[in-house]
C-alpha cells in the first residue's frame, strides 16, 4: 500500500515551484454574485500519477464492493462513490496530516483517501471482526481516529454539525487543523446545516464545507428540491465565501481546496466548496436510477470521467505508457483483491462483542 | 482461469430474480463498469456491470430465465490471454454458489431463551459493589447550599481542574444563565470557555458532540430539556451510538444538562419529564439529582465521565437549600442509589423532584405508625436495581413516585424488574404514583390535578400495606 501522507510530503517539496497556474475557468457559468472560479493547478508527473493511483483504487474498490454485495457478502445499504473520486482525492492532495475528514454514508472513498487500510474497510463492509468497527458499524458507520476520519454517518446532515464541532475543537486547541466536512446536495437543505454555518462564521471556525453536488439526492434532482441551485452561495447570508468547482477535474479540486484551506488556516473562518460531480451508480445498490436517462450517465462517463482525464494527460504528456498504466492497474487490483479476500475469510465478530463498546 | 460471473443480489432482501436481458453477447469484450445484463428483481429492473476485464466466453443462463437464485453462475469471463478452451476445464469444477455469510451467523447463547433476564448496558468494568457515597471524614463541616449553587460550584471546580471542559448554551455567559446556574463562570473562565450560543439547539448540540469526538469535554446546557427535542437526533444517533459503531475507537465525553420536567404554570410545551426517553437508549448515562449534594457530586462525576451523560435538573429544585459536605472534591458515583431514610413497612422509590413527595409522605406516614424506607435513585441509567431489590426484600412492598407520564415510564421499568427479581418477596402488587396521562394544563387547579400529590403517595402506601 502507498500512503498519501508520505507521498504528498515528497511532492510538496518539489511540485510547487514547477507548477504554474493557468487562469482557465473550470466552473459552470453563473451570473450575478458568483465568485471567480479558481484556476487549475497544472499537475506535474508525480501529482498526475498519484491522483491516478488513488482515484483508481477507489474506483476498483467500489466495483469490488458492488460485486461482494451482489454475492450477498455485504448486506443492508451500500452507497458507492464511483464517479466522484476526484473530489476526495483532490481535497486530500491539498490537505495536511492532522486535517480531519467527516462525511455521510457514501464514505468508502473518503476512508481510502485518508489512508485507511482497504482490508479494514472491506472487512467492515462484510461485517467481520477485522473491520474498522469490529463489524459493528457497517458501510455507513466507520471511523479511524488515528487517521483523522470521523465517520461515516447515516443521518443526512448530522455530520455537518459534527464537523463544525471538529473545527471548534481545532480553534479551541489552536492546532492549525482544518475540518473538511462533506455532505450532499440533498443534505444541503437540512436545517442544521444553516445553524452550523451561522456558528462557524460567527466564531470563525476552520471548517471547509464540501458540498458534493452529484445532482441527485436519491431520486430527487437538485432542481426539484432546492429553491436556489447554486449551492456554493448557500452561505451568503452568513458571509461565508463559496465557489463552484469542477469536481470531475482533480486539478480544479486541488486548486480550490488549497485556497479554502489557506482561508481557514489564516483564521478567516469557514469556506464552502460546491463540487459539481456525478455518481454513476444508483443511490445505493438497490436503486435502479430510473429518474435519469442513460444518455445523461453515458455522457458524464465518456466526456468527464475523472480518471480518464488524468489517464489521457499522462499518455499525452508521455509521462506514462500504456504498459505503465497497466502495471498500476494491476497493482490496484491486487490491493483490492487482497482486501476482498481478507473481508471474506476474516471471521465474524465473537458473540461476546454484542455487549462491548456501549459505555467506557 | 476464466472468471465466473454470478447472479448478483441487488437489494438487501433479494434472493432470486429474472435475467431479463443480455446486453453483451458471447465473444464481446468488456471492461470494468460496462453494463453486461439487465436483471429484474421484485422491485425494479437493474443493470449489472462488469467488475473485471475480459471477453464473455460463455453465457450460462439464457435471457428470460426466471427465478435465478442469487450467486448462480450466469456467465464465464475469459481473461486477456485465454481462449474458449479454458472454459472446458473450468466448467468441470464449477463450484457451488458461495453461501451468504448471514446463514452462518448464530445467535449468542446468552440471549437465547425468552425467560432470560434482559441485559442492560453497563460500564465495561462493573462498578465496584462498595461504590457508596464517599465516606465523609470525621469532623467534616456541613454547609447549606442551594441546588443552583451546587451546580455552579461543580462546573467551576471541574473547569479549574481540566482545561478541556467548557460550557456552551443559550444565555450561559453574559446573562449568567437563564436560571442563573452559570453565575460568575464567564468572569472566571472567559468567553473562550463559557460560550453564548445562538438559539440553535440542533446545531450547537451537534457541534458539541463533534468537539467531544475530537476529545474536548463540553457541557451543553439546554435552557430546558423541552428544547432538546430539536437536538435529540444528535444526542442519540451521534453521541450515544458512536462508541459502539466505531468498535470502541471513539465516543463522546459530553454532558447535556438543564432544567427538565414541569416548572410552574408554563403549560404543556414547557412541562415534561424526559427521563424515560433518554433512559431507553444504550450508550447514554442518565442522572436525575434531587438534593444539592446529589447535584454537586453527580455533576462533577458526569463531567469526568468518558460517556455522554444526560443530566436532568429541575427548575423548582434550583432554589431549594440542602446540607452539603464542605469538601474540596465531593464526587458521587453515577449508577448508585442512596437510601435517604430507613424503614421496614414499605419501600418508596423516587428520584429528582419526585423525592419531594416521597419524603413528605414518609414523614406523614411515620406519624401514622407506618415505617417507609425511601430510596433516592439519583441515576436512571445505569439503574441501581440492587438497592431497590434489597429494600423490597426487607419490606415486601413497593411504591414508586415520579412526575413523568405513566406510559413507558421509569416506574414501569422498575416495576418490571422488581417483579422479575423479587417476585417471591412481594406481599402486594407494586403501585406507582405518576403525573397524569395528559399534556400539562395551564389552569392552576388543573395543573395541580395533573401532578402527583403527597396524598396520592400516602394512599398508595396504605393500599399496598392493606391499612386504611
Ligand atoms: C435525516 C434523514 N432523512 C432521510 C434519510 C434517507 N436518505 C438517505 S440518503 C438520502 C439522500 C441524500 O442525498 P444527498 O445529500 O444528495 O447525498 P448523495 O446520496 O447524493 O451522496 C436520503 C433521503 C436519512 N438517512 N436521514
Ligand atoms: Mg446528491
Amino acid at each position: 500500500m502507498w500512503g498519501f501522507s508520505s507521498e504528498m510530503r515528497v511532492m510538496a517539496a518539489t511540485s510547487r515551484k514547477t507548477t504554474g497556474t493557468r487562469a482557465k475557468s473550470t466552473s459552470r457559468s453563473r451570473g450575478g454574485a458568483a465568485k471567480a472560479s479558481p484556476a487549475i493547478i497544472e499537475f506535474d508527473k508525480e501529482q498526475e500519477l498519484a491522483a491516478y493511483r488513488h482515484m483508481l483504487l477507489i474506483r476498483r474498490f467500489e466495483e469490488k464492493a458492488g460485486q461482494l454485495y451482489g454475492m450477498g457478502l455485504i448486506g443492508g445499504f451500500c452507497h458507492l462513490y464511483i464517479g466522484q473520486e476526484a473530489v476526495v482525492v483532490g481535497m486530500r492532495m491539498a490537505s495536511k496530516d492532522g486535517d480531519q475528514m467527516i462525511t455521510g454514508y457514501r464514505d468508502h472513498g473518503h476512508m481510502l483517501a485518508m489512508d485507511m487500510d482497504p482490508k479494514g474497510v472491506m472487512a467492515e463492509l462484510t461485517g467481520r471482526r477485522g473491520g474498522y468497527s469490529k463489524g459493528k458499524g457497517g458501510s455507513m458507520h466507520m471511523f479511524s481516529k488515528e487517521k483523522q476520519f470521523y465517520g461515516g454517518h447515516g443521518i443526512v446532515g448530522a455530520q455537518v454539525s459534527l464537523g463544525t464541532g471538529l473545527g471548534f475543537a481545532n480553534r479551541y486547541r489552536e492546532n492549525g487543523a482544518v475540518a473538511m466536512t462533506f455532505f450532499g446536495d440533498g443534505a444541503s437543505n437540512q436545517g442544521q446545516v444553516y445553524e452550523s454555518f451561522n456558528m462557524a462564521q460567527l466564531w470563525k471556525l476552520p471548517v471547509i464545507y464540501v458540498i458534493e453536488n452529484n445532482k441527485y439526492g436519491m431520486g430527487t434532482s437538485v432542481e426539484r428540491a432546492s429553491a436556489t441551485t447554486d449551492l456554493s452561495q448557500r452561505g451568503a447570508s452568513f458571509g461565508i465565501p463559496g465557489e463552484q468547482v469542477d469536481g470531475m477535474d482533480v486539478r480544479a479540486v486541488m486548486a480550490a481546496s488549497e485556497k479554502a484551506l489557506e482561508h481557514c488556516r489564516t483564521g478567516k473562518g469557514p469556506y464552502i466548496l460546491e463540487m459539481i460531480t456525478y455518481r454513476y451508480r444508483g443511490h445505493s445498490m438497490s436503486d435502479p436510477a430510473k429518474y435519469r436517462s442513460k444518455d445523461e450517465v453515458q455522457k458524464m462517463r465518456t466526456e468527464h470521467d475523472p480518471i480518464e482525464q488524468v489517464r489521457k494527460r499522462l499518455l499525452d504528456n508521455e509521462w506514462a505508457s500504456e504498459d505503465d498504466l497497466k502495471a498500476i492497474d494491476k497493482k490496484v487490483r491486487e490491493i483490492v483483491a487482497e482486501s476482498a479476500e481478507f473481508a471474506q475469510n476474516d471471521p465474524e465478530p465473537d458473540a461476546s462483542e454484542l455487549y462491548t463498546d456501549i459505555l467506557l | 482461469m476464466p472468471i465466473e460471473i454470478l447472479m448478483p443480489a441487488l437489494s438487501p432482501t433479494m434472493e432470486e430474480g429474472t435475467l431479463a436481458k443480455w446486453v453483451k453477447k458471447e465473444g464481446d469484450s468488456v471492461t470494468a463498469g460496462d453494463v453486461i445484463a439487465e436483471i429484474e428483481t421484485d422491485k425494479a429492473t437493474m443493470e449489472v456491470e462488469a467488475v473485471d476485464e475480459g471477453t464473455i466466453g460463455k453465457i450460462l443462463v439464457a435471457e428470460g430465465s426466471e427465478n435465478v437464485k442469487v450467486n448462480t453462475p450466469i456467465a464465464m469471463l475469459l481473461g486477456e490471454d485465454e481462449d474458449a478452451s479454458a472454459l472446458d476445464s473450468a466448467s468441470a469444477s464449477a463450484p457451488a454458489p458461495a453461501p451468504a455469510a448471514k446463514e452462518e451467523a448464530s445467535a449468542p447463547e446468552s440471549s437465547a431463551g425468552p425467560e432470560a433476564a434482559p441485559v442492560y448496558a453497563q460500564p465495561v468494568a462493573p462498578a465496584p459493589d462498595d461504590a457508596q457515597d464517599p465516606d465523609i471524614p470525621e469532623g467534616t463541616a456541613m454547609k447549606t447550599s442551594t441546588v443552583r449553587e451546587a451546580l455552579r460550584d461543580a462546573m467551576a471546580e471541574e473547569m479549574r481542574r481540566d482545561g478541556d471542559v467548557f460550557l456552551m448554551g443559550e444565555e450561559v455567559a453574559e446573562y449568567q444563565g437563564a436560571y442563573k446556574i452559570s453565575q460568575g463562570l464567564l468572569d472566571e473562565f472567559g468567553p473562550k470557555r463559557v460560550i453564548d450560543t445562538p438559539i440553535t439547539e440542533h446545531g450547537f448540540t451537534g457541534l458539541g458532540v463533534g468537539a467531544a469526538m475530537a476529545g474536548l469535554r463540553p457541557i451543553v446546557e439546554f435552557m430546558t430539556f423541552n428544547f432538546a427535542m430539536q437536538a435529540i437526533d444528535q444526542i442519540i444517533n451521534s453521541a450515544a451510538k458512536t462508541l459502539y459503531m466505531s468498535g470502541g475507537q471513539m465516543g463522546a465525553p459530553i454532558v447535556f444538562r438543564g432544567a427538565n420536567g414541569a416548572a410552574a404554570r408554563v403549560g404543556a410545551q414547557h412541562s415534561q419529564d424526559y427521563a424515560s426517553w433518554y433512559a431507553h437508549v444504550p450508550g447514554l448515562k442518565v442522572v436525575q439529582p434531587w438534593s444539592a449534594a446529589d447535584a454537586k457530586g453527580l455533576l462533577k462525576a458526569a463531567i469526568r465521565d468518558p460517556n455522554p451523560v444526560v443530566f436532568l435538573e429541575n427548575e423548582i429544585l434550583y432554589g431549594q437549600s440542602f446540607e452539603i459536605p464542605d469538601m474540596d472534591d465531593f464526587v458521587l458515583p453515577i449508577g448508585k442509589a442512596k437510601i435517604e431514610r430507613k424503614g421496614s413497612d414499605v419501600t418508596l422509590v423516587s428520584w429528582g423532584i419526585g423525592m419531594t413527595y416521597a419524603t413528605k409522605a414518609a414523614d406523614e406516614l411515620a406519624s401514622q405508625g407506618i415505617s417507609a424506607e425511601v430510596v433516592n435513585m439519583r441515576s436512571i441509567r445505569p439503574l441501581d436495581i440492587d438497592t431497590v431489590i434489597a429494600s423490597v426484600k426487607k419490606t415486601g412492598r413497593l411504591v414508586t413516585v415520579e412526575e413523568a407520564y405513566p406510559m413507558c415510564s421509569v416506574s414501569s421499568e422498575i416495576g418490571f424488574q422488581v417483579q422479575q427479581l423479587a417476585f417471591d418477596w412481594l406481599d402486594a402488587p407494586i403501585l406507582r404514583v405518576t403525573g397524569k396521562d395528559v399534556p400539562m394544563p395551564y389552569a392552576a387547579n388543573l395543573e395541580k390535578l395533573a401532578l402527583p400529590t403527597v396524598a396520592e403517595v400516602i394512599d398508595a402506601v396504605k393500599a399496598v400495606t392493606y391499612t386504611d
